[in-house]
């Protein structure tokens, strides 16, 4: 139940400033250096780092629960202790994969 | 377009069920899906790859039909879902039949532009040159 309302959650939050971000992205690399220096010092930000962090956690979340739906949608992963294990493992699995993305690079800054 | 009672089982999922749209809709959701993750599993492994995530490094990326095919699809398929994924958003809390059309309306042509903008951010990366 839970882990079907994040989905919704990082769904939108992904579609709408995710997609917002690459779009930006993909635009500042086109425009050249300057543009691209622009970009990342509003990521470097303690803002953009918040958002940042908080999109790619969105990013495995969804990507790891949408697993879920596919294989519900097969008709398998009904039974009620599986389909708990499985969305306790879309949880933990999306803070884990977040953390080694992160920590490294926020490492790095400090 | 709803049979409503009338329909039989097999209209209902040949697209003619109370969602009024129907199932071969709901399968090419799950293939986009499936190719997203494909293409989503690229481009996180890709950036971790990298040398480095500096401009030069990245239209180079972009430039080469490795790094810019992959990456105009990854483009048009996370659109196509996202705006697959806000209908349904839409479809469930908006319960005004004008409002709902106006709202998918208004998210199909900002999807639809923004693509496009990234699309063409991709073609300067790749034929512009200027790197």
């Amino acid at each position: 139940m839970l882990v079907s309302i994040v989905h919704r959650m990082t769904g939108a939050a992904l579609a709408t400033a995710g997609l917002a971000l690459l779009v930006w992205w993909l635009t500042a690399i086109a425009d050249g250096t300057d543009a691209y220096a622009e970009f990342t010092r509003a990521a470097a930000h303690p803002i953009g780092l918040v958002v940042l962090v908080g999109l790619t956690w969105a990013f495995f979340q969804h990507l790891l629960s949408g697993i879920r739906h596919l294989v519900m949608d097969s008709g398998a992963g009904f039974e009620l202790e599986t389909n708990k294990r499985f969305a306790m493992l879309t949880l933990a699995g999306s803070l884990v994969l977040t953390l080694a993305i992160w920590v490294p690079v926020l490492g790095g800054l400090l | 377009m709803s049979l409503g009672e009338s329909a039989t089982p097999l209209g209902k999922v040949e697209g003619l069920g109370s969602a009024r749209y129907g199932g071969e809709h709901w399968l090419a959701e799950r293939v986009i899906s499936a190719a997203l993750l494909l293409l989503g599993a690229w481009l996180i492994a890709s950036l971790l790859l990298l040398p480095s995530l500096d401009q030069r490094t990245l239209s180079e990326w972009l430039s080469a039909p490795s790094g810019a095919v992959p990456m105009a699809l990854f483009v048009i398929t996370a659109f196509v879902h996202a705006l697959d994924g806000l209908k349904v958003v839409v479809d469930d809390y908006v319960h005004d039949e004008g409002n709902r059309f106006a709202l998918n309306a208004l998210l199909l042509f900002l999807a639809v532009g923004a693509a496009s903008l990234a699309l063409f951010a991709l073609g300067r990366i790749a034929f512009g040159g200027a790197a």
